[in-house]
């Protein structure tokens, strides 16, 4: 399978995703080179979606794992089943087995739980496996993670080494809550996803909000496009314009300057802190629209 | 930038990629023989005559954050098609007797008479500027948003025993702020007290007798320091201390971050801590281009918040600033950029080398801007004056 980078760009967008050069280039060496993916960028800016986008394109499965404060091998890796190891346990008393035997039975793959990152590599065709804002994890699941992105073989003490039957497509994404190490870094395939221009944003409005119309898709792009220069402590990203576009056309507006008390109450799709609802007045929204038209 | 010269020797496209890479690492990035080798699988994969297209696979590969991102597109110009820089030589003696000669800066005087682009210079800011201070030479008093162009080696700035006298400091200071311990106890392996309420749950099983004694102790909460220096054109004069001062400081801990800023923000974090020193300190000169320019304090503060507070700015921060004050940009913007950063629960030390004079009230706009969101406003002029710090550093 040889595929250049621009035709995976265009089948990206086919798919609904308007890639930047950058990163579908980063994207196809990814995929050429079998290395993970890390993506960096501020909040909402199609981060995630590049993974669900991939999954579809390849037509495979997304397996996702959301990274959090305190998330541990257990959660990530495998756990066993120790409710029905009780169980199994509670049952073989009245049997004559011996002790060797039930060991051998609870400690098998029937009790053992698959989490994301043992369930990605026993796939029968290479998933996508997407490690969702990996900043947020402690610095040891970082070091877990990169002995498995390295070798992807697992080992379990009960049960030996697992080799993986297929390497799945690794994505990481970051959106600056730590510093990552620099060793994963290294390992990985980097792109940085900025919010889009104008152009590409239209375009993504487009893909994403078929029936809008050509108009309206400018005006809404425009806005936000102005609304992100302005001093904002959350600028909007992609996914705040999409549901904004939805809400537009869910309160059957088709000009911004056309209602000025519905553009204002519909702007709490796109201003997410007090302080920036605050910072965007009707006035201020009000010029921005009459520049976006 | 520093630029290594495209080798004409150089025969195939591995020796090229090798040297590409050693470009790369002479400007900061950590690369090396992996990436060479990917870089060179990479190109492989795709049309690597096109110049456009082998930019965007290199810069995948060898960019590793954001930053770097950034500038890889520079980096590349300057290697492939030698867009001309020549390589950054470092002065000479010659050079460095013209620059003493060159008549010394005062506080507050912006090198902007000699940057040779007067008309573009803002109003002197406050109009305050005749009352509380006087100064010779034809300096004025006004904060200039002119990049200086002229490079400042900090080797001159940087003599050994100054050094040497400035970490000692720093390193004082550093632990004065850093060293804190909780109010509550919580059970630990070793510690001070006994956990008496530990020790009866655990004598249960061995039917009340305290066979093992538990212990508590007050957990360390370490107070990670964020040190922002202002070298503009009026700080010159205290760049010197200053400079060596943060390099104690972040030698003495690895959770000390450090930026340089005039008419932009520069983390130095790595420079500093680079353990030769005399390469650190070619490291900086290279960074601090546009030393002893205009100021943008606002501005910079605003770039710290929206780039580096959330990684390096929690509960547990102090964040430092050195700086006197005087900024081209509005003070509604240092006051906005202070509030945010103090949303993050951080406590900001603001220490002014002017406040030391005789007479001295916050009079810039930027100064009084700030000082509702400072925990402490304290003069900074020479090391004695900061380690004379330590007692108020303690009840921060």
């Amino acid at each position: 399978m040889t595929m250049t980078w621009t035709e995976l760009k265009s089948d990206l967008a086919t798919t609904g995703y308007v890639a930047s050069d950058d990163l579908a280039m980063a994207l196809h060496l990814s995929l050429a080179l079998g290395r993970p993916l890390l993506l960096e960028g501020a909040a909402g800016v199609g981060k995630t979606q590049v993974a669900k986008t991939l999954a579809e394109l390849k037509d495979t499965r997304l397996i996702r794992l959301q990274c959090y404060e305190g998330l541990d091998a257990a959660a990530a890796i495998y756990e066993w089943n120790y409710q029905r190891q009780l169980l199994s346990i509670r049952a073989a008393a009245n049997e004559d087995a011996s002790s060797e035997e039930i060991e051998e039975r609870i400690f098998s793959e029937k009790f053992l739980l698959r989490r994301p990152l043992l369930e990605a590599i026993q796939q029968e065709t290479a998933p996508v496996l997407l490690i969702d804002e990996i900043d947020r994890a402690d610095e040891e699941f970082e070091a877990y993670l990169l002995e498995v992105l390295s070798d992807f073989q697992i080992s379990i003490p009960e049960l030996g080494t697992i080799e993986a039957t297929t390497r799945p497509h690794v994505v990481l994404t970051a959106n600056g809550a730590r510093d990552l190490s620099d060793a994963l870094r290294r390992r990985c395939i980097y792109s940085f996803v900025d919010y889009p221009d104008r152009a590409s944003e239209l375009a993504i409005l487009n893909k994403r909000n078929p029936g809008i119309e050509t108009r309206l898709a400018e005006q809404i792009v425009g806005f936000v496009q102005a609304l992100r220069k302005e001093d904002l402590e959350k600028k909007p990203g992609v996914a705040e314009t999409l549901d904004w576009a939805a809400a537009l056309s869910g309160l059957g507006i088709n000009d911004l300057a056309e209602d000025p008390v519905a553009l204002q109450a519909s702007l709490v799709c796109l201003l997410k802190t007090q302080a920036d609802c605050a910072a965007i007045p009707p006035e201020v929204a009000q010029r921005l629209a009459g520049k976006a038209a | 930038m520093q630029v290594t010269r495209f080798p004409a020797r150089a025969a195939g496209t591995t020796e090229r990629m090798a040297d590409f890479m050693a470009h790369l690492r002479a400007n900061g990035l950590p690369v090396g023989p992996p990436e060479t080798g990917i870089a060179l699988k990479a190109l492989t994969t795709i049309k690597a005559w096109d110049a456009a297209e082998a930019r965007l696979a290199l810069k995948a590969i060898c960019a590793g954050d954001a930053e770097r991102f950034e500038r890889f597109d520079d980096l590349f110009e300057a290697y492939w098609l030698n867009s001309g820089r020549e390589r950054q030589g470092f002065a000479t003696r010659d050079e460095r007797r013209t620059k003493h000669q060159v008549p010394t800066f005062g506080p507050g005087v912006d090198r902007e008479s000699r940057s040779g682009e007067k008309g573009a210079l803002d109003q002197p800011e406050g109009g305050d500027d005749s009352d509380g201070f006087s100064h010779s030479g034809d300096g004025k008093l006004v904060a200039s948003r002119l990049r200086n162009i002229e490079k400042v080696d900090l080797r001159e700035l940087m003599m050994p025993e100054d050094l040497k006298r400035a970490e000692r400091v720093a390193e004082r200071f550093g632990k004065n702020i850093r060293d804190r311990r909780s109010r509550r106890r919580k059970a630990a392996r070793r510690g001070a007290q006994l956990d008496l309420r530990r020790i009866a749950r655990a004598s249960v099983s061995a039917g009340g007798e305290p066979i093992r004694l538990l212990k508590r102790r007050r957990p360390d909460r370490p107070v990670h320091l964020v040190a922002l220096l202002d070298v503009s054109g009026s700080m010159t004069v205290y760049a010197r201390v200053f400079l060596a001062f943060l390099k104690g400081l972040m030698s003495a801990d690895q959770r000390t971050d450090a930026y340089l800023f005039h008419t932009r923000l520069v983390p130095i974090s790595d420079a500093l801590r680079d353990h030769d020193s005399l390469r650190a300190v070619n490291r900086l000169s290279l960074l601090a281009d546009g030393f002893g320019g205009g100021t943008r304090i606002g501005a910079n503060l605003a770039q710290f918040n929206a780039q580096y507070a959330a990684q390096r700015v929690n509960g547990r921060s102090v964040v430092v600033i050195l700086s006197d004050g005087y900024d081209t940009d509005p003070p509604a913007m240092i006051a906005t950029a202070l509030q945010r950063l103090k949303k993050r629960g951080c406590r900001i030390v603001w220490l002014n080398p002017l406040k030391g004079w005789k007479d001295y009230a916050p009079v810039a706009a930027g100064m009084a801007a700030a000082l509702p969101y400072l925990d402490l406003f304290a003069p900074a002029n020479t090391l004695e004056s900061l380690a004379a710090l330590e007692p108020q550093l303690q009840r921060l």
